[in-house]
């Protein structure tokens, strides 16, 4: 299977991937770190504005093609993965962010959510996730958190939350991962989401300060990072809060466990090594409960499979084999009969 | 063996010497799972390839597999030709052809009186005649006195046919309607040497099938020769249609839609895209154009309506032409992605074969009921151009149409075609792709402002904007849904920027009227006391009926609109020469108001929502009272 020939490299720098265009998220937003950290990556992974298409939705996050100078399409409510399937169909060699948001990606669209990474077209997919709708004025969304306090839940929600990465891999995603916008790591996670074949999915936690501030802090602020973070790496044991405690497989109950690791012993402690192409393991990291749990970040999962775009292709140009377009022919196709003589109007 | 029924005079069944016929309809009824729709399909083969001029009616019930023997799992296909030119399925049978109680009863009201009932007798047991709400056989209640009817055991003649291949019951019963074609064939005097090739290619991998199938198809045939023989039962000889020479064939609406899309895409040098999913009586267009990838053509099943637009613009953004089709619930899902083509200004068509309606409505039956949701159905001042198939052969020609509006002016276009054009079936004289005008399509390569700036909302003399593909450099841009800047595209909510941008909209479209031609009379005068004003599948009957009532000496005209938004120039001024304006619609009055808000004309309904077509009788009275 030969997926895509890669796309020249390009030397750019941070400011040429910054339009004119005023930014208007609310000072403070979470939203300017990511933008920054995607302008700081584009340079660094040498992508060409002109084959760079960032696609979005509807919300805050959906402003961000305004803000790249590069091609961009903001579409409508949730659709964003349908326009980007039909841009890589029509033109696999561009390269495709798509950014959508909790409310976006998880609820008006999650429908497509699911079947753009079923597909696995070969995009990017960032989802900002600050739990709350921002654009509309602070409604509760799919991810927000039971009891959540909104003009449309003043006594508290009472739905569930979904979480985007277990959908994600619900779904059939072959990539996932997760950062949260002022993290340092953020650039690795999104370079790493690059170089994936397929569907990339990120979650990325973000701090809509207006109306749901806060709302990582027990993870995201300094003082709770070495407890609430476990930052993964391929082949890298499961380590976390300065190497002081870990993650093991619990083989009674088939479940992940924290232990504690005395001496940076983590091998007699039974940390186990984080592998990426561990599905079984990557859906109870995605499911990890934060709170008895730190919260899983990086890449949890990465095991590419053939794109969409790449088969689809390739069927048609098998299907096109020895075959002509002939557009005289194909009218005259099946069975025809010839009519001689004079014409006559019959009326 | 089996008993023959027969009663009644004249018509078909003979007696007497009948004059020749100029044309004839028949009615092939039977259960859903009997194969109607592909008897009448082989039959409206051999009968274009004795070259007579039809039209089909193919009318099949919602349900794949309706309970057997019930009156609602009735699917019937009809058939109308002749010597002389056809336009419509035909009002009442001449012969129905029932193969079941239900399929008796639910069409024998149809049949013109002294008509032909072609029987199954072995099918008129007991419990059959209970699920068709039958107390007693109508054979012996004397109500089908008013009919000429020929009623035998064909369940019982086939099964004897295929006897010698050893095919089990049930297999065996599913010979019958090649039984039935056969006789049917005989009666009009067919060759059957298309129907055994085709028989043989179908059956190509169980060639014992093939076999028997070709067995029962003889024995029907050779069932005429001796019933004509013993009495009841005449052939016919109806002679071909004179019409203009060259390379004809059959072709369905769906058919003909799929291989002008290919064509449009192919005049406007591009790549076509085709986003669909699944809906009757649309889906058709998907299956044809999934076959076609030597062509250019990517299909792409999506996931809903709604993603099958998206993804439809998302390939018309990334350069290619952009389609999606479907029927009146999933256009309305496709509404708002609709505003946002419109908005970024980018060529698409959309294709809607109009079924009965609202809601999930009818789906299998025919109406004209989506007009308003074609021109007006979008939030926001939303304007797009609509065109209306009339026939099979007709939706071709349109569909060529809809890609050129859509590139020349980056708009979406819509095409309306309904459940009778889409699967209705009638000879189309092959076009020759060279006598069409290409309409090239190029894309901006450099930046076009008059200070070097790039401004992908500037726009040409048509008022249409360059169509700019992601991938050419330094052309970077961004568009979107919301209201712009009119030359740079930038996010602009200012009041000029959307008066300006909402003018701008508006006038593009209006300008199509431009590149499109006149109004023609259809048939008649450019004036006078009375115009039939029609737009769609009603072109038919309208004609038919048109070109009766003038035989009969009345005041009448036909005006068949091809260009339903914007509408062509002279128009108004066409109609402003009639007395009166009638507007017969299979809706409660669409297009009639349409021309009323844009003329103040007394246009008059004449509407229908039977998800029947319009007979020609109904239209010719309607003519008749106006002119009364």
């Amino acid at each position: 299977m030969n997926d895509m020939t890669p796309i020249a490299k390009v030397q750019t720098t941070m400011k040429d991937w910054e339009t004119d265009q005023e930014v208007r998220w609310c000072p403070g937003c979470g939203d300017y770190a990511i933008l920054k950290a995607v302008q700081r990556t584009l340079p660094e992974l040498g992508a060409d504005p002109a084959k760079t298409v960032f696609v979005s939705g509807i919300g805050c996050s959906s402003r961000f093609p305004y803000y790249v100078e590069s091609y961009g399409f903001h579409t409508i409510h949730g659709r964003a993965p349908a326009f980007a399937t039909g841009i890589k169909l029509a033109n696999p060699e561009l390269d495709v962010w798509l950014v959508t948001g909790d409310g976006d990606g998880m609820s008006i669209g999650g429908n497509h959510t699911m079947h753009i990474i079923r597909r696995n077209v070969n995009v990017q997919i960032l989802l900002f996730n600050n739990e709350i709708y921002g654009l509309t004025k602070g409604q509760y969304s799919p991810t927000s958190r039971l009891g959540t306090n909104s003009p449309t839940s003043p006594l508290g929600s009472v739905d569930r939350p979904a979480s985007p990465c277990a959908f994600a891999l619900g779904s059939g995603a072959r990539f996932i991962a997760r950062a949260y916008d002022v993290s340092k790591e953020l650039s690795g996670v999104l370079k790493a989401a690059h170089a994936h074949k397929g569907a990339s999915f990120v979650e990325i936690f973000q701090n809509c300060i207006v109306y749901n501030k806060d709302v990582f802090a027990e993870f995201t602020e300094k003082a709770n990072a070495n407890t609430g973070q476990l930052w993964l790496q391929d082949g890298q044991p499961m380590l976390f809060n300065k190497g002081t405690q870990g993650i093991t497989l619990d083989l009674e109950t088939l479940s992940l466990k924290v232990v504690e690791v005395i001496d940076g012993d983590w091998k007699a402690a039974g940390v186990i090594v984080h592998n990426v192409k561990n599905r079984a393991i990557a859906h109870m990291l995605v499911e990890m409960p934060f709170g008895p749990f730190p919260m899983a970040l990086g890449v949890i999962y990465d095991d590419p499979r053939p794109t969409y775009e790449t088969t689809v292709l390739e069927q048609d140009a098998k299907a096109r084999e020895g075959k002509s377009a002939n557009l005289a022919a194909l009218l005259a196709k099946g069975q025809t009969w010839t009519v001689s003589g004079t014409a006559a109007d019959p009326i | 063996m089996a008993t023959a029924i027969a009663n009644g005079p004249d018509a078909l069944t003979g007696g007497k010497e009948s004059a020749p016929t100029e044309a004839v309809v028949v009615r092939f009824a039977g259960d859903s799972g009997d194969g109607m729709q592909l008897t009448g399909g082989q039959f409206t083969l051999s009968t274009a390839l004795a070259g007579n001029d039809l039209a089909t009616f193919p009318d099949f019930p919602a349900e794949i597999r309706a309970p057997q023997g019930t009156l609602f799992g009735v699917s019937a296909f009809q058939i109308n030709f002749g010597s002389s030119q056809i336009d419509t399925a035909g009002d009442a049978p001449d012969v129905l052809v029932a193969m079941n109680p239900a399929a008796l009863k639910t069409n024998v009201d149809a049949l013109k009186p002294g008509g032909l009932i072609i029987a199954d007798t072995g099918e008129f047991n007991k419990r059959n005649l209970e699920k068709a709400k039958y107390t007693v056989s109508p054979f012996e209640d004397g109500s089908l006195e008013k009919w000429q009817v020929l009623a035998f055991d064909i369940s019982a003649l086939t099964l004897e046919a295929v006897k010698p291949f050893g095919l089990g019951n049930k297999e065996a019963l599913r010979c019958k309607n090649m039984w039935t074609l056969g006789l049917a064939l005989w009666m009009f005097d067919r060759d059957r040497e298309p129907l055994k090739d085709w028989l043989n290619a179908k059956f190509k991998k169980l060639p014992l099938l093939a076999e028997a199938n070709i067995a029962a198809l003889n024995a029907g045939h050779a069932y005429g020769e001796t019933a004509e023989i013993s009495g009841p039962l005449k052939q016919h000889h109806i002679a071909p249609v004179e019409s203009e020479p060259g390379l004809y064939r059959t072709v369905t609406g769906a058919e003909s839609v799929s291989l002008g899309l290919v064509a449009g895409a192919q005049l406007a040098s591009l790549p076509l895209f085709f986003g669909g999913y699944p809906i009757t009586p649309a889906s058709a267009i998907l299956h044809n154009l999934a076959r076609l990838k030597e062509f250019g053509v990517t299909t792409f099943q999506a996931e809903d309506e709604i993603a099958a637009i998206a993804s439809a613009i998302g390939a018309s953004y990334a350069g290619q032409l952009g389609v999606t089709s479907s029927s009146g619930p999933g256009i309305a899902l496709k509404g708002e992605a609709i505003g946002l083509a419109i908005m970024t200004e980018l060529p698409l068509v959309i294709v809607n074969s109009q079924r009965g309606g609202p809601s999930t409505g009818l789906p299998t039956k025919t109406e004209q009921s989506d007009l308003y949701q074609a021109v007006y159905g979008r939030n926001g001042d939303a304007p797009l151009p609509v065109i209306a198939a009339r026939s099979p052969a007709d939706a071709f020609d349109c569909a060529v149409e809809a890609c050129r509006i859509a590139v020349q002016y980056m708009t979406p276009v819509m095409l309306l075609t309904d459940g009778y054009i889409a699967n209705a079936a009638e000879p189309w004289k092959v076009p020759d792709p060279a006598s069409y005008e290409p309409f090239p399509v190029s894309f901006l390569e450099d930046k076009n402002g008059p200070d070097g700036e790039l401004l992908p909302f500037a726009r040409d003399e048509k008022g249409a904007r360059p169509w700019i593909k992601p991938g050419t450099p330094g052309l970077m841009h961004r568009i979107g849904g919301i209201e712009k800047n009119p030359g740079t595209g930038n996010i602009d909510y200012s009041p000029e920027s959307h008066q300006t941008m909402t003018d701008a909209r508006r006038a593009k479209i209006d300008g199509v009227v431009n590149s499109i031609p006149d109004q023609e009379v259809t048939l008649g005068e450019t004036s006078g006391k009375l115009a039939i004003v029609g737009w769609g599948s009603t072109y038919g009957p309208i004609h038919q009926a048109v070109r009766r009532t003038r035989k009969k000496g009345l005041d009448v005209s036909q005006i068949h609109v091809r260009y339903i938004w914007p509408l062509p120039a002279n128009l108004g001024d066409l109609l402003k020469g009639f007395d009166k304006v009638l507007v017969p619609e299979m809706n409660t009055g669409q297009f009639k108001t349409v021309l009323r808000d844009q003329y103040l004309v007394d246009a008059q309904p004449l509407n229908k929502t039977s998800g029947q077509p319009f007979t020609i009788a109904e239209i010719e009275a309607a003519i008749e009272a106006a002119l009364a």
